[in-house]
C-alpha cells in the first residue's frame, strides 16, 4: 500500500500542491494528471525520495519510503524524463545492466523481443530514434522486480503499438498486484484495472 | 507470451529482495564504468595526456641540468599527477546525473555508498592508472635513478587512489552545478595535500638514499581511511546533488 499525507510542496513563489493526501491500494494504479507545470513530475520525484517536500510523507507498507529506500531495504521502478540509457553501450548492454542488478538476465532475450527492440539490440543506443530509446526505458522497467513502478509520461515518443505495449506492460503488472503510479496528460486504455486519478493545477 | 503476461511473470517471489550480494554488486557496476569508459576513450585519456604535458614542460621552462632536474622532479610529478586526477574528477558523477542513471541507482535495494565506491574506483582505473604507468616512463626525463622510479610509481600507485576517492566527495556535491570545475579544485584539493606532501617527501627520499618506508606506510594507511569515510560522504552528497 503506498499513501501519501500531508503532502506540500513549494517551488520558488509557486505552491506545487498543499496538504496532498492519496493511497493507491496493491493491485491498482494511479494516473497524476494535470496541465504542463502542474507538478506531476514533482510529486513522482517526491514519491521517489528523490526530492523532500516541505511537509508531509510518503509510506510505503506503513513505512517512510525514503528512509525504507536509504535503508537498502526498498527498491522501485522509475522512468522517468531522463532514460538512464548510455549512448556508446548498445541496447542490450545497457538493459543487461540492470537486469543484472535485479536478478532478471533470463528474461532479457524476451523482454527485448516484446517491446520490438530484438532488431537493434546489438545497435549503440546513441543511433536509435527517441521512440526505441523509450520503449528501452519501459523495458528497463519490466525487468525490475520492483512492486512499485513511477512511471513519468511514459507515452512520451511512442508510437501506437508502442503505447498499446506500455498499457498492456502496466496491465499485467497491476493485474499481478503491483503498483502503478503514472503521470500523463494523455489518457491510458487499462481496460478493468482499478485505477484512481489525482488532478494536479486545479487548487482553488 | 504477451507482455502482459511478462509484466505479470515478473512478481514470483520476494519482490524486494536484493539479488546480488555486495560483491557481485561491485563487480557488475565496476565493469559497467570501466566499459563506458572505454568508449569514451577521449574523456579518459585527457588525464594522462595533462600529465604528459605538464610534466614535459619543466625541463624545457627551467634548465635541462641533471642536479636541478633531480631536485624538482619528485615535486613535479607528484604536482602533474594531482593536477591531472582534479581535472578528471568532475566527469565523475556529471554524465550519470545527467543521463539519469544516478537517480536509478538510488532507487535500488542497494547500498548507495557501495556503488558509488564501485563507480569511484572504476574512474580511477580509467584517469588514475594511465598516470601511475606514464610517470616511471616520464621519469626518463627527470634522470630518477631506478630506486626512485621504483619509490615514485609506488607512492602514486597508494597515492591516486586516495586522490580519486577524496575527490569523489567533492564531485558528488558539485555533479548538479555547471561550470563546477575549478570549485570542486578548491573543495577537495586542501584535502589532497597530505597525499601530495607524503608522496612527494618519498620519492625525494629514495633520491637521498634513505628508506621511504615511513611516507609509503602513511599513504597506505590514508587510501584504507579514504576507502572507509570518503563512499560515505560521497553518498549523503549524491543525495543532495540529485534533488
Amino acid at each position: 500500500m503506498l499513501a501519501g499525507s500531508g503532502l506540500t510542496l513549494w517551488r520558488g513563489m509557486t505552491c506545487l500542491f498543499e496538504e496532498l493526501s492519496f493511497t493507491v491500494a496493491p493491485g491498482s494504479a494511479l494516473l497524476i494528471e494535470g496541465p504542463n507545470g502542474a507538478g506531476k513530475t514533482t510529486l513522482l520525484r517526491v514519491i521517489a525520495g528523490l526530492t523532500i517536500p516541505e511537509t508531509g510523507t510518503v509510506t510505503w507498507n506503513g513505512q517512510s519510503c525514503r528512509q525504507q529506500i536509504e535503508a537498502g531495504r526498498l527498491g522501485m521502478a522509475f522512468s522517468g524524463h531522463a532514460l538512464a540509457l548510455k549512448g556508446e553501450l548498445t541496447t542490450r548492454e545497457n538493459l543487461a545492466f540492470f537486469a543484472s542488478l535485479s536478478g532478471e538476465q533470463g528474461r532479457l532475450p524476451e523482454i527485448l523481443e516484446l517491446m520490438g527492440l530484438s532488431a537493434c539490440a546489438g545497435l549503440d543506443v546513441r543511433l536509435l530514434s527517441a521512440g526505441q530509446k523509450r520503449r528501452a526505458a519501459l523495458a528497463r522497467v519490466l525487468l525490475s522486480k520492483a512492486d512499485l513502478w513511477l512511471l513519468d509520461e511514459p507515452q512520451t515518443n511512442l508510437d501506437s503499438a508502442g503505447r498499446m505495449a506500455l498499457e498492456a506492460a502496466i496491465r499485467g503488472h497491476v493485474g499481478r498486484g503491483g503498483t502503478v503510479v503514472v503521470a500523463a496528460h494523455l489518457g491510458l486504455d487499462l481496460g478493468s484495472a482499478s485505477v484512481g486519478r489525482l488532478r494536479l493545477g486545479e487548487a482553488a | 507470451m504477451t507482455l502482459e503476461a511478462a509484466a505479470a511473470a515478473a512478481a514470483t517471489g520476494e519482490a524486494q529482495e536484493p539479488v546480488l550480494g555486495l560483491p557481485s554488486l561491485f563487480r557488475v557496476i565496476f565493469l559497467r564504468d570501466l566499459r563506458v569508459g572505454l568508449r569514451r576513450w577521449t574523456d579518459a585519456s585527457n588525464a594522462a595526456l595533462f600529465f604528459i604535458l605538464v610534466v614535459t614542460l619543466f625541463p624545457l621552462a627551467l634548465s635541462p641540468k641533471p642536479d636541478i632536474l633531480l631536485l624538482i622532479a619528485p615535486g613535479v610529478l607528484w604536482i602533474g599527477a594531482l593536477l591531472a586526477m582534479l581535472l578528471s574528477l568532475n566527469l565523475l558523477f556529471r554524465a550519470d546525473l545527467e543521463d539519469g542513471t544516478l537517480e536509478q541507482l538510488l532507487m535500488l535495494p542497494y547500498p548507495l555508498s557501495w556503488m558509488l565506491l564501485a563507480k569511484t574506483l572504476a574512474h580511477w582505473v580509467i584517469t588514475g592508472l594511465p598516470v601511475v604507468v606514464m610517470a616511471p616512463i616520464l621519469s626518463i626525463t627527470y634522470h630518477l635513478p631506478a630506486e626512485a622510479v621504483g619509490v615514485l610509481t609506488l607512492s602514486l600507485l597508494i597515492g591516486t587512489p586516495t586522490l580519486s576517492l577524496v575527490g569523489s566527495v567533492g564531485a558528488a556535491l558539485t555533479a548538479g552545478l555547471r561550470g563546477a570545475g575549478v570549485l570542486l579544485a578548491f573543495i577537495v584539493a586542501p584535502l589532497m595535500l597530505p597525499v601530495l606532501i607524503l608522496g612527494a617527501r618519498a620519492t625525494d627520499m629514495a633520491l637521498a638514499g634513505e628508506s621511504a618506508t615511513g611516507p609509503l606506510y602513511l599513504l597506505a594507511a590514508l587510501l584504507v581511511l579514504a576507502l572507509s569515510i570518503a563512499p560515505l560522504g560521497a553518498a549523503g552528497a549524491i543525495r543532495i546533488s540529485a534533488d
